[in-house]
């Protein structure tokens, strides 16, 4: 299965980066975690993301469609870096979040969500991930 | 970490762990059936221990020094027992000292051990099915069970296959080493085969009604991606993830809503996966960095990155494709290369071409019971306006697929020829 895990963004993150010795020991330790994820065979993709106040939202109403620039205010709720991985399950990947050095000066939080399976074949049989596979397909088409 | 960690936590840490732990308990202990038997008391220890105390900080680490502690002490007792060994208790004595196995375990970061131990399990004296079997047991951490599910045969057929091939690797007296110098090639290309083999086996069942078991798939992905993080330099690793990455994109648009398989013309390109996709691109230029380009496994990948970069089946660079079954001939020449080469001439020059081309196959003996062999004939016949020959091939093409499913697509086939 995979997973999107999501570093979860704080005040210090919102800063931005600041070269600083501990920042730097922190992009060591995750370069060498990075490093074991590589080698376990899990990792698909990650990057790390610049503060929300690089960032833009794009707000809908009907047709109306309005520009919102950040920084974005609730802090805790905002990302600010991400992996994709493919596990075997849940467990797995929250064991492998567990040995992730804290990606964060002080206290963080870091979120795991499974994503759809598309390639689920023998699942696909039963109705219900069936009709996931069939909204999933229209979704593609769309675009 | 917080005390009381469910077992079920504990098991996944395990599930991490375990192909690393097998591959230094099999290098201590010169046995894998010895490693697999310590790393699964080390287990029954950490279940104790860190359900009460909560699970350490290296608990890679901390499952090896059990498992190491442990084998030491049953050489103690059996010392005791029997006073005939002392000159391998007291090696084994000297050898061991926690705080070293420790480190070593954390300084392990280049993975030497696990690749030490994939190429034990793909060690050339053995079977590529006993390959196959053994390397989804110790690295991918499958049970007999799945492994015999997936290869659809018995359980029983598995783990003695299993057993068997722990045998003949201790009786070869096979180490645990990363083969250097040039008995690597020879060993890598044994390792590689066996990962590709277990990819094919989901990508392209031969057997059964399913057509594809992306289980299967998943974990020669996995394998495949383990293998370029741990040798990163080896251009074929690299082709042969390449191949697979681009291949695995297509699994959930090979079967149409019906369950038949689809033709890779008539798939549905937005259902491609576009993340492998674009990490199988990736590791092709990688490799081709590498200077590659030649290599067997590049050049396949090199192929099916041609599809994948078509938006539209009728943008494919088909004598691209012709050019690059050219030069795959002449790097890994066998009559299925031929008969794909025969296809690739056929959409870039015409069906006359391919068909000229299988005609003059000089060892299309070899693939008489080969169903594909009669499908693309059928099909080239087909595409030449020959009707009535492109039944007759596409039913000696149903009757010897072992694929259900396949089956009645080439049924179908030989109907509207009609």
């Amino acid at each position: 299965m995979r997973v999107m895990v999501f570093v979860k963004a704080t005040e210090d993150s919102e800063n931005g980066f600041e070269p600083t010795p501990e920042t730097m020991g922190m992009m060591e330790a995750m370069g060498k975690f990075n490093e074991e994820l590589i080698n376990a065979g899990i990792l698909l993709a990650g990057d790390g993301l610049k503060p929300s106040s690089a960032g833009k939202r794009v707000a809908f109403d009907g047709p109306g469609r309005s520009v919102i620039d950040g920084p974005f205010a609730e802090t805790r709720e905002l990302v600010a870096g991400f992996w994709l991985w493919e596990v075997k399950d849940m467990d797995e990947a929250v064991a492998w979040v567990k040995r992730c050095p804290n990606p964060m000066l002080g206290p963080s939080e870091i979120e795991i969500r499974p994503l759809y399976e598309m390639a689920d074949f023998e699942e696909a049989m039963t109705p219900e991930a069936k009709e996931i596979h069939e909204r999933l397909r229209d979704k593609l088409e769309g675009y | 970490m917080a005390a009381g960690d469910t077992h079920q936590a504990i098991e996944a840490i395990f599930r991490i762990e375990r192909a690393r732990l097998i591959a230094g308990l099999a290098r201590f202990a010169r046995d894998v059936d010895r490693a697999e038997e310590l790393a699964q008391d080390a287990l029954v220890v950490a279940l104790a221990e860190w359900s009460k105390s909560g699970v350490p900080a290296n608990p890679g680490a901390w499952l090896m020094t059990t498992a190491k502690r442990r084998a030491i002490d049953a050489g103690r007792r059996d010392r005791m027992r029997e006073r005939k060994h002392p000159d391998i208790a007291r090696e084994l004595d000297g050898s061991f000292d926690g705080r070293e196995a420790i480190e070593a375990a954390i300084d392990d970061d280049l993975g030497d051990e696990l690749l030490g131990l994939i190429f034990a399990a793909c060690h050339p004296v053995l079977s590529a099915d006993a390959r196959a079997a053994l390397t989804l047991r110790v690295i991918g951490g499958l049970t007999t069970d799945e492994i015999a599910r997936a290869f659809l045969t018995s359980e029983a057929t598995i783990a003695q296959r299993i057993v068997r091939a722990k045998k003949a690797i201790a009786k070869a007296g096979v180490d645990f080493e990363v083969p250097r110098g040039p008995e690597r090639a020879a060993r890598l290309a044994s390792v590689l085969e066996v990962v590709y083999l277990i990819f094919n086996e989901g990508y392209a069942a031969t057997a059964g009604d399913d057509l594809v078991r992306p289980n299967l798939c998943l974990e020669a992905q996995r394998l495949g991606r383990i293998l370029a993080g741990l040798s990163p330099g080896d251009a074929e690793v690299l082709g042969l993830l390449a191949l697979m990455e681009i291949q695995a994109s297509r699994l959930s648009a090979r079967i149409g809503p019906d369950g038949n398989f689809v033709p890779l013309t008539e798939q549905d390109r937005a259902r491609w996966d576009q993340l492998l996709i674009r990490r199988g691109l990736d590791a092709l230029t990688r490799a081709e960095v590498l200077g590659g380009d030649d290599g067997p496994y590049t050049l396949q990948a090199a192929l099916a990155a041609c599809h994948a970069r078509a938006r539209k089946a009728a943008d494919t660079d088909w004598p691209r494709i012709a050019a690059l079954y050219d030069r795959l001939r002449a790097a890994m020449p066998s009559p299925v290369v031929d008969l794909n080469r025969a296809v690739a001439h056929s959409m870039a020059y015409g069906p006359e071409a391919g068909l000229h081309l299988l005609d003059t196959m000089s060892d299309a003996a070899v693939l008489r019971n080969y169903a594909p062999l009669p499908a693309a004939r059928g099909d080239l016949l087909f595409r030449a306006g020959r009707r009535a020959e492109a039944r007759a091939e596409f039913e000696a093409a149903a009757a010897l697929t072992r694929n259900g499913r396949e089956r009645a697509f080439l049924q179908a086939r030989a109907a509207a020829c009609d």
